[in-house]
């Protein structure tokens, strides 16, 4: 009963992959990564790159976190994992907007098919740092609108994920969730909140830190665990 | 919907009045709203049980049914049993008596760990120290690379013999045990007073590196070992705090992202599951943002009341404290209040972040929450707007707006003639109000400075009223109580003229850093007195 109740919330009948379009179609296509400080978008953009490269898809990151301490250094290793070019500044600090830009730009002019870009983590409360990630959304839509806006969500975040998810709503559209660190003891809750006050669905689980521990979100497994069996 | 607990008690309460005693079931009303307000704020269930247990023991107390106001006093034992857990063991870092003191972090991935290193690096080096951070986070691409950046920020020295997983590594290299305990090896000789062993993020059900970081632990031997969460984590805390505490038996916590919005009730359940100090709070992404724990105000925000001092503290973080000065000279020279200025005071409030958010950090604030919700944040952005469509004669001299300049302003900031004329109105009142303290008519009648529900009596939620925030806020900005101003002028007099001003918490307009001349302070700030 419970379950089928829950199930019923989490909705398996929702889109959960990703809009990127399909291999050879020779569009452009961009997912920008949003989120919190330290849910994981960097490791999480890798692990899509991957998956992607996985696909023969061509990729380009771009690494618009310029204010973190070696970001870009740690976006530039899981480019190289995976075999993909990333943008990065040259200087430290620069411009984020400007760095989504020159990367959608090389994305262009190198056609590759997916265009993916890291963003520094920001707590929704600073309407500074948030501006400025609507000003990345929109700096990237005048070359190829995102057809993908990622909220990575930590799975131990408890009530203030629903914030965070409802505050990046409003200056990002979203269109998917990603959470992270679901091989821990947490259980990630509160995306069932999200998910219904948003409609924007889970579309993929981070399980580690290898390259291969992202998986597509599994409603039944997912409700399984929340109910400890 | 966020009404908070104080709120929802009176409510429970409204009705008891009068009653000589309360019955149980008037606790257990009561109760339940406290539990509700706990879970809300993300505080472990079972951490709730035992702590509603508590409340209700002390609630059938006298205290509470001989209470006038039954509600808050209930709100108050809460808060004191909060502030109890919370602080009850409060102490600060045992260095060790010989050698190095070793400090190891450990936690989840993401909680800050790398960050927090420097944080802690930065204030024991102004404490004097002489600390050495390690890099034994071989795990995450480009962690040691961090933490160096963050070393060098700080100006501490980064001890990293391993480099980690780098974009030549796909496979972490060498061993975080060995490189902690080179790090010990190396503090010894180079003879660094603090030895900070940063390590790399793990999961508590993680066995492999559970035993490594117990290992490390074992190498190192270190004085302390903080366990760093994120405020924001939920009903997993007490799960991780315990695996962690059974892993690597850690010493204190700390607690990072608390300048998010998160309530950071897993701040109460780690206290009380693990019985160890909540010793540093991190607020922030710069390396100053670090400071210790207050378990007072947790407390507060655990229960979603108003917090005075962070906003105070949020307010003197982003006030620009040039541009108090200069608005400080202007006035004590009589000079008049331009659009300029009001303008100028606008765009630092918008610094400080959401209007709504710090309205309702006032206390007293709950009763108004409705009309908070309807406050319009873009009325800020309108005004700002009006402002910059007008000439840079026109800002300085409203008076030249006529018609015909009117109607071009609302054309170019996008709103009507009827919005400029009620803005004017708004500033103009303000001008007045800024002449007559120049003047030293004290403060005649600030609308909304009384605190306290009669002082937004006049807040229809309409468009008016939130103009005269702006105002009313910015006065208060520059310390325009005329009671603080009193304490404030008292405190200059007492003290020697080199003496550093004091850290009060607006008080930019009083004191000048350099070379405060008391007699002259005295005299300008007699203006504002009227004396």
């Amino acid at each position: 009963m419970l379950r089928a109740a829950l199930l019923d919330v989490v909705d398996p009948t929702l889109d959960r992959s990703l809009a990127l379009g399909a291999a050879g179609d020779g569009a452009l296509h961009t997912a920008i990564v949003v989120g919190v400080n330290g849910v994981g978008k960097t490791t999480t953009v890798g692990k899509i790159a991957r998956v992607l490269v996985a696909q023969d898809r061509t990729v380009v990151l771009g690494a618009a976190d310029t204010f973190r301490a070696a970001a870009a250094d740690q976006l530039e290793t899981w480019g190289a994992r995976v075999g993909v070019p990333v943008v990065r500044a040259h200087v430290d600090g620069a411009d984020p907007a400007s760095v989504a830009y020159e990367a959608a730009d090389r994305a262009r002019a190198e056609s590759a098919e997916v265009l993916l870009v890291d963003t520094a983590g920001r707590l929704q409360n600073k309407q500074g740092l948030m501006d400025e990630l609507g000003k990345i959304v929109r700096v990237v839509s005048k070359v190829s609108p995102p057809s993908e806006v990622l909220l990575v969500l930590d799975a131990t975040t408890g009530q203030n994920g629903l914030t965070q998810a409802r505050v990046f709503g409003q200056v990002a559209p979203l269109t998917g969730i990603v959470l992270t660190k679901l091989d821990g003891t947490a259980k990630g809750g509160i995306v069932l909140a999200v998910q219904r006050e948003l409609g924007v669905p889970v579309k993929f689980v981070g399980l580690g830190e290898g390259a291969d521990d992202l998986a597509p979100f599994d409603p039944e497994g997912f409700v399984d665990s929340l109910l400890g069996q | 919907m966020f009404a908070n607990l104080s709120d929802r008690l009176t409510e429970t309460f409204r009705n008891l009045r009068g009653k000589g005693r309360l019955t149980e079931a008037d606790i257990d009303g009561t109760i339940r709203e406290i539990r509700r307000a706990l879970l809300d704020a993300d505080v472990a269930v079972p951490v709730v049980r035992t702590f509603t247990s508590n409340i209700r023991e002390r609630a059938l107390g006298a205290e509470v049914s001989g209470a006038l106001n039954p509600g808050q006093q209930v709100v108050k034992i809460v808060n004191e049993e909060l502030v109890a857990i919370l602080g009850g063991e409060a102490r600060t870092l045992r260095f060790a008596k010989t050698g190095p003191t070793v400090i190891m972090l450990a936690g989840l991935q993401g909680a800050g760990k790398t960050t927090l290193a420097g944080k802690l690096a930065h204030h024991l080096k102004q404490q004097g120290h002489t600390p050495l951070l390690v890099a034994a986070d071989l795990q995450r691409p480009n962690a040691v690379t961090q933490l160096r950046v963050v070393g060098e920020r700080a100006g501490v020295p980064v001890f990293a013999p391993e480099p980690g997983v780098t974009r030549e590594d796909e496979r972490p290299r060498g061993n975080p045990v060995k490189v902690a305990k080179k790090g010990l090896k190396e503090a010894e000789q180079r003879q660094h007073s603090v030895v900070i062993v940063d390590t790399a993020g793990r999961l508590g059900i993680d066995q492999e590196l559970m035993s490594q970081a117990a290992d490390i632990r074992k190498a190192v031997e270190p004085d302390e070992v903080l366990f760093v969460i994120d405020a924001m984590i939920g009903q997993d805390a007490v799960t991780t705090a315990t695996a962690f505490q059974q892993g690597v038996d850690f010493t204190g916590v700390v607690l990072t992202k608390l300048d998010g919005d998160a309530r950071g009730g897993a701040a109460l359940s780690v206290a009380e599951v693990t019985g160890r100090p909540i010793m540093f709070a991190s607020t922030g992404e710069k390396l100053e943002d670090f400071e210790v724990f207050h378990p007072d105000r947790m407390a507060s925000r655990i229960l979603d009341m108003g917090d005075i001092l962070t906003l105070i503290e949020q307010a003197e973080r982003t006030f620009d404290q040039a541009e108090a000065e200069r608005m400080a000279q202007k006035v004590s020279q009589g000079e008049d209040f331009t659009l300029a200025d009001f303008l100028s005071q606008m765009q630092q409030l918008k610094n400080m972040g959401s209007m709504k958010k710090m309205l309702t950090m006032l206390p007293g604030m709950g009763q108004l929450r409705d009309q908070i919700e309807n406050f319009d944040e873009r009325e800020l952005t309108r005004t700002e707007a009006i402002i910059q469509s007008m000439t840079p004669a026109e800002r300085d001299n409203p008076k030249l707006l006529n018609g015909s300049r009117r109607s071009r302003i609302a054309a170019g900031s996008g709103t009507t003639v009827a919005q400029i004329n009620s803005l004017v109105k708004r500033f103009e009142d303000a001008q007045k109000m800024m002449r007559a303290m120049a003047r030293g008519g004290g403060m005649p009648q600030l609308p909304g400075m009384g605190g306290g529900p009669g002082a937004f009596g006049g807040m229809p939620g309409g468009k008016k009223s939130k103009g005269k925030q702006a105002p009313q806020r910015k006065v208060k900005g520059k310390s325009g109580n005329p009671a603080l101003r009193a304490q404030q002028e008292a405190a200059a007099r007492n003290r020697t003229p080199a003496a550093p001003a004091p850290g009060s918490a607006f008080g930019l307009g009083a004191q000048p850093p350099q070379e405060v001349d008391t007699s002259k302070l005295g005299a300008d700030l007699g203006k504002y007195l009227g004396r």
